[in-house]
């Protein structure tokens, strides 16, 4: 059960990184899908720039939301080839430590793309934030780790379903309410920067989230893991 | 037992005949909402057993996960022991802990009735049925969450105007109703031998998360009237008479749906077992 990073842990982010690094799987098809669904956005609301700030937290995070669901969706099905994930069942290495470079590489990815994508909705939009832009980045970590992790259990689990493309959103979406509902209302509140509101309450309720789910997904990880 | 069921049958039809006429008839006429408050009697029991469904639901997903290991199985029930110990000390210890609109003896009766539970489950479920009591109870909570998300905008539409909006105990309710609806939908998808860990992993994310939604969007908006029990609000004792009426009238109910569902639930494995086996034993015949 130990969750700390491992030799195990590196070896297997460094391997899905560099497998990444070559054949670009992930991250080509999130940053075309998140693109797609800015596009469409835009098209259906065309905002000036007032509106598009109250709408702008919810969009970038749906979007963020619906492309890390592609990579998540990849993250395990890699491993079913030649009988990887059975290989690495059969072998006394600790559970966990697959867990957390799963969960860190796919952090990095969808880092990766909300890198990318995030000045293209500032141009799409038009957006100027009006309040403590700092803050943006602890709700970008925050909310980021609060997808993946939840996400790289959930298509783990997943992975034993039949149409198990379809079966990781209908897991992730009702689980993930409450920390998609905190990163919304924390990068609105930040754009639009009114004095008398804060986004300090959803960044403790979004690390709340992490902590929570972090510990959840360690504790029954090796259980789903070696279900059979 | 055999009998044991059709005589619960016959008093829960009663019961609920004797509960609808009771808060169709005989409790008084609300002053400003008028007849259609009467759904109250109806909405508020289902919530409630919904939610001690879920409970227990909850309860079982643990024990299933828990138990395929004594040492964890050890340490879970001190763990249930020390939270039902602590929930009926520290409120009455420190009383800035409990929540405005709280009272200290709700809090240590759910702590009691929490390592009540728990440990009736365990006494009365062996391991692989208390998968099938978890499979029940969602089943059973689902529709009874789906009766209080109908009769809810019922009641809404001539009261406030309006039929959904986005309040606390509404969104927490769909929000809880999405999670056990995706906890049937893997149930449904997942290949037999492993259905009941997955399940019971998510039926653990599913409760971590209860709280953390009744949280998030309490902060983000709040309409819904104020809870009349145990809240700070006010009943007319003929109305909470009514009430307590109808919901034991449900709890018999759902009692004997979950309970004609479990025998359903371990007839199908058995048979399966039995096929089984028998395929194993004879594989010429199951051939044929």
């Amino acid at each position: 059960m130990s969750a700390a990073p491992s030799g195990i842990t590196l070896a297997t982010l460094t391997k899905d990184v560099r497998l990444e690094w070559r054949s670009k799987d992930a991250i080509n098809s999130m940053l075309f899908f998140a693109l797609l669904v800015v596009v469409v956005f835009s098209f259906s609301f065309d905002p000036v720039a007032e509106e598009s700030r109250q709408i702008a937290g919810g969009l970038v995070w749906v979007a963020f939301l619906f492309a890390a669901v592609v990579a998540l969706n990849q993250t395990w099905a890699r491993e079913l080839r030649n009988q990887v994930l059975d290989a690495y069942r059969v072998s006394p290495a600790p559970a966990n430590s697959l867990f957390l470079a799963k969960a860190m590489g796919n952090f990095l990815f969808v880092g990766v793309l909300e890198a990318l994508m995030t000045p293209l909705f500032v141009v799409f939009y038009k957006l100027r934030v009006l309040g403590p832009a700092w803050q943006l980045l602890p709700v970008a970590i925050l909310g980021t780790w609060a997808i993946v992790v939840n996400g790289t259990f959930f298509a783990a689990m997943s992975l034993r379903t039949r149409s198990r493309e379809i079966m990781l959103p209908l897991l992730l979406f009702p689980i993930t309410i409450p920390a998609l509902l905190s990163m919304v209302e924390a990068t609105t509140t930040i754009l639009v920067g009114d004095p008398s509101t804060s986004a300090k309450f959803w960044i403790v309720l979004l690390a709340t989230y992490d902590v929570v789910f972090t510990t959840g997904c360690l504790a029954l990880f090796e259980t789903v893991l070696h279900a059979e | 037992m055999k009998k044991a069921f059709p005589i619960l049958g016959l008093l829960t039809a009663g019961l609920l005949s004797y509960a609808l006429y009771e808060g169709l008839v005989v409790a008084p006429k609300e002053q400003t909402m008028g007849e259609v408050q009467r759904i109250f009697y109806y909405h508020v029991p289902s919530a409630w057993t919904a939610f001690l469904l879920f409970f227990i639901n909850f309860l079982a997903s643990v024990q299933y996960l828990v138990r395929r290991d004594p040492k964890t199985d050890k340490i879970a029930n001190w763990v249930v022991i020390t939270i039902g110990v602590l929930t009926c000390v520290a409120p009455y210890a420190i009383p800035s802990l409990v929540p405005a609109g709280a009272r200290a003896s709700s809090i240590a009766t759910t702590g009691v009735a929490l390592v009540g539970l728990y440990f009736l489950i365990k006494k009365f479920f062996s391991e692989q049925e208390t998968d099938m009591l978890a499979l029940t109870t969602a089943e059973v909570g689902v529709v009874f969450c789906t009766v209080v998300l109908v009769t809810g905008p019922l009641w809404a539409r001539p009261v406030w105007g309006i039929w959904w909006t986005w309040d606390v105990r509404l969104t927490s309710t769909l929000v809880l109703w999405l999670i056990y609806v995706s906890y049937l939908v893997l149930r449904r998808f997942s290949s037999s031998g492993q259905t009941p860990v997955l399940a019971a992993a998510l039926a653990v994310f599913g409760a971590l998360d209860v709280p953390l939604v009744y949280f998030s969007i309490w902060f983000f908006r709040t309409q819904h009237p104020q809870p009349v029990i145990g809240g700070g609000g006010s009943i007319d004792p003929r109305m909470l008479h009514v009430l307590l009426i109808n919901w034991l009238a449900f709890l018999c109910f759902a009692f004997l749906v979950c309970w004609s569902r479990y025998r359903l639930e371990r007839m199908k494995r058995e048979v399966e077992e039995t096929q089984a086996l028998e395929a194993l034993l004879e594989p010429r015949s199951a051939l044929r």
